[in-house]
């Protein structure tokens, strides 16, 4: 049995310590927007939160998040940071397919909450990890910008 | 992809009238439940309704995977039905003959003709509805028709009396769909040609959207499938005892295609498949490899091939000095976001599938057949797509979703891995095409003549046939259609099957081919001594569409002015699906050979606008995936395996290498062109002219190749 918390509720599974989170939170838990993708930890469209630090949940297994806080796309609007890049994100109208978008989500999201003014050189630090098929590289950019100066962060 | 089917006023009518009887899967109620349900919605046809709370729900056929078609079918109807855009909503349809592409004749989205093919019906679905409103309003007033106009949702008499669509939902009901309703002057637009958010972002943004891997079902079982990993190779024996002693791990089943597990998930079904002991017959492809491929191909552009064109004579000019040049490309992989994946449910007498599919329609029949069941029988669903890209037009995943679902007698969620994906043998052909270019003394063309060695899409397709000349119009496009004054003209084309499958991939022959005739007009230019920019002009004269696009890309970059040290531009234009398309890009290379796009401005003349803002990041989003290709797409062949697997061996293009770019389009009341597509072609013929600028050398080969590109 392994216990840990998921978008704030507690949840004790009985899966193999080392299924992939990813596949814990898809396939036993049914929560669906974290995305899978590359399964080897090179595309981010499995990017989750543990503990407030996004992690790729294709290549962490389900026992490196027991009792911890596991986060999801899904209750990132109740954070304050997450509510923020949500609405950039809309106002923007960032997605193309979409496919990615969950994980820039959370990776934007842990890049504000750790520096709220990001220099373009810290965006691509923290966002090259997760690609885009579509290519909204630079509509991603303008909402970290955005959500940056929504929450005071210097220009 | 193109065809040659228009959309006819009787084809539209048709459509219509069936669908007005409530004939339409999806649509149908009992005699008796329609007149009930009449009260409280208008369906005057497939693709809308109006609910009497007023809000208006478009029903589209067509497959969103980013290119923004479930807003921009919507606008169209909207537009015309004079609609309140705040109380629209969107509808993915199900497969069904009321919901064929017109440009296609079946139920697709791809070749860049969803809005090309949905101009015209998708207006008048939405005006019929007007007109029927409107009559409903004038005969509840008592009024003329002609005395009403309406705006936002409502139906206004001259003398001020107001009904709200909403409330004329029963009375229209009741009236018949009009043939020939009248569509707008596009001056009268008021959502057409305008910004409007997109309806799919927020579902996109909160994690709710669906995509085909999304799906679960009560019972289902996941499953993971091992081709052979030589293309035509075959399972020959198999020993899945570890494969079983996995937890989780249900079923082991050898297919027609190879041997599947199938899970209570995916983790267990990919542990199983990881300890399967498959021995393959390798079949013919086995000495396969990338150099063969392209000694194929380059050989067969020594000889005569298929003549598409011919202008004047080639053989007969003069010229005073010849360019002979070879341009290749390599196989590519589509690389969607989602990897590939279906969920089939076979019952008994009937199928229902779940995917992110563009062929909706053929996925209905071919489903049918591979399950034994009426056509009818089958229910598709189509899901949001994790990227398209002409990927999923194919069968591959559906097909061999059912036959799991039929082996197993399960509900099953095949999944395919990045590699297994990557991996499926759906390519975008190699090519290779061999320039002989004459010019006269003053460096003007005076002869040209392209042979292009390639495998056929057409032949790949399963749905259409290579004409009896042997043409192969997708291997052409962008090099048969060169729009160049220039005379004694000649195209031919050889078709070449080294043994890998070819596939449609976004632009689809203009990819690679504008690439090729692009980088030989900048070849010439050079060997004219003249601009690139002023030479492409000079021949453009009776080409007014693209020397538009040339000239205002041309204009937007500060084409001559100066750029910071290092940095140079190369510049090429495209007409492809109807729009034409021309890019300047600013590059600069280091001294190990790295390239570095800082900037690309690009010009685009795609008729009359539905959503510029969709337009601009469709453009973007081509220019992102042509640069993804220019620099790093290639799939390689060994011992008839595919080398590449994953984002490692398959790079793509990541936030920290995006160039600024900026889109300008050119007003025009020309009919629409397509967007989705015709943004690539020209990216890669600017970035290596740009380059040449930069360094002296000449990229002909993709993708480019630092090291050629190193300082000595």
């Amino acid at each position: 049995m392994i216990s840990l918390t998921v978008n704030g509720k507690n949840k004790r599974l009985d899966v193999d310590p080392d299924t992939p989170l990813l596949w814990v939170l898809r396939d036993t838990l049914g929560i669906t927007g974290p995305k899978f993708g590359c399964g080897v930890q090179l595309c981010g469209a499995c990017t989750v939160h543990i503990d407030g630090q996004p992690v790729r949940s294709c290549g962490t297994p389900v026992s490196a998040a027991a009792g911890k806080h596991v986060l999801t796309v899904e209750a990132l609007h109740y954070t304050r940071v997450g509510k923020v890049v949500l609405k950039a994100w809309l106002e923007n109208d960032v997605p193309q397919c979409g496919y990615c978008q969950s994980g820039q989500i959370m990776s934007a999201t842990a890049l504000l909450t750790e520096n709220r003014s990001p220099s373009d050189a810290d965006i691509d630090s923290a966002m090259s990890g997760n690609v885009c098929r579509c290519g909204t590289y630079n509509q991603i950019r303008a909402a970290i910008k955005d959500a940056s100066a929504a929450l005071g962060g210097r220009r | 992809m193109k065809t040659t089917f228009k959309p006819s006023r009787r084809s539209f009518l048709k459509a219509s009238a069936v669908s007005g009887g409530g004939l339409v899967i999806g649509f149908v109620l009992p005699a008796a439940g329609r007149l009930a349900e009449a009260a409280t919605q208008f369906k005057p046809n497939a693709f809308l309704r109006v609910a009497s709370n007023g809000r208006v729900t478009v029903v589209c056929g067509l497959s969103e995977m980013g290119q923004g078609v479930l807003t921009a079918i919507p606008m169209l109807v909207a537009e015309e039905l004079d609609a309140d855009w705040t109380k629209v909503s969107v509808e993915q349809a199900p497969a069904d003959k009321a919901y064929a592409n017109p440009m296609f004749g079946i139920q697709a989205t791809g070749g860049s003709t969803s809005v090309r093919g949905h101009w015209e019906p998708m207006r008048k679905a939405g005006a019929a509805a007007r007109e029927m409103l409107v009559a409903a309003a004038a005969a509840a007033w008592k009024a003329k028709p002609e005395d009403c106009r309406t705006h936002k949702g409502v139906v206004i008499h001259k003398r001020g009396r107001r009904l709200s669509y909403g409330r004329l939902v029963a009375r229209a009901s009741k009236l018949s769909v009009p043939a020939e309703p009248k569509l707008k002057d596009p001056r009268d637009f008021t959502i057409l040609g305008h910004d409007l958010k997109r309806l799919d972002t927020p579902p996109k943004v909160n994690g709710s959207a669906k995509f085909g891997l999304d799906v679960r079902l009560r019972g289902m079982l996941t499953a993971v499938l091992t081709r052979p990993p030589v293309l035509g190779g075959k399972t020959l024996s198999f020993d899945d005892s570890k494969a079983r002693a996995i937890p989780g791990v249900k079923q082991v089943l050898q297919t027609p295609h190879g041997v599947a597990v199938l899970a209570d998930g995916y983790w267990a079904a990919k542990k199983g498949r990881d300890v399967l002991e498959i021995k393959w017959d390798d079949g013919p492809n086995v000495g396969l490899s990338s150099d063969v491929v392209s000694r194929t191909l380059t050989d067969a552009t020594t000889q005569e091939g298929k003549v598409a064109r011919n202008d004047g004579d080639f053989a007969a000019a003069k010229p005073a000095r010849t360019l002979d040049v070879i341009y290749e490309a390599p196989y590519l992989a589509h690389a969607c976001m989602e990897p590939m994946n279906c969920t089939a449910w076979v019952k008994p007498g009937s199928v229902e599938i779940w995917a992110g599919t563009q062929a909706p329609g053929p996925t209905k029949a071919i489903v049918a057949n591979v399950a034994g069941v009426d056509p009818g029988k089958v229910k598709v669903h189509t899901m949001y797509l994790g990227g398209g890209f002409g990927r999923r037009f194919a069968p591959d995943f559906t097909i061999d979703a059912t036959i799991l679902s039929k082996m197993s007698g399960q509900p099953v969620k095949l999944i395919y891995s990045r590699e297994d994906d990557m991996r499926a043998y759906y390519y975008r052909p190699a090519s290779v095409t061999r320039f002989t270019a004459g010019l006269d003394a003053g460096g003007n063309p005076v002869s040209f003549r392209a042979r292009v060695a390639s495998p056929s899409i057409m032949a790949a397709s399963g749905s259409m046939k290579i004409p009896p000349s042997g043409i192969d119009k997708f291997a052409l496009e962008g090099i048969e259609d060169l729009p160049y004054d220039i005379p004694n003209l000649r195209v031919e084309y050889s078709r070449q099957e080294p043994g890998v499958q070819v596939w449609f991939w976004r632009s689809v022959g203009h990819s690679q081919n504008i690439f090729f005739s692009e980088s030989l007009i900048d070849e010439m230019a050079h060997a004219a001594g003249k601009d690139p920019f002023e030479y492409r002009r000079a021949l453009l004269g009776k080409q007014p569409r693209y020397k538009g696009v040339l000239e205002l890309a041309a204009a937007k970059a500060g084409w001559g002015s100066p750029l910071p040290a290092g940095v140079q531009r190369g510049i090429a234009v495209a007409q492809s699906f109807g729009s034409y398309v021309a890019e300047v890009a600013e590059v600069s290379v280091d001294d190990d050979g790295q390239v570095k796009v800082q900037r690309v401005v690009a010009a685009v003349d795609c008729g009359m606008t539905v959503n510029p803002e969709i337009i601009r990041r469709q453009i973007e989003s081509a220019i992102v995936y042509g640069l993804t290709a220019a620099l790093y797409g290639r799939i390689t062949l060994k011992d008839g395996k595919v080398e590449q697997g994953n984002f490692d061996s398959y790079p793509v293009l990541r936030i920290n290498e995006m160039p600024k770019v900026e889109v300008h389009i050119v007003p025009s009341v020309e009919k629409p062109g397509g967007i989705g597509e015709p943004g690539l072609p020209a990216l890669a013929p600017a970035v290596t002219g740009a380059i040449f600028a930069a360094t002296g050398k000449r990229v002909r080969s993709l993708p480019i190749d630092p090291d050629m590109l190193k300082k000595a």
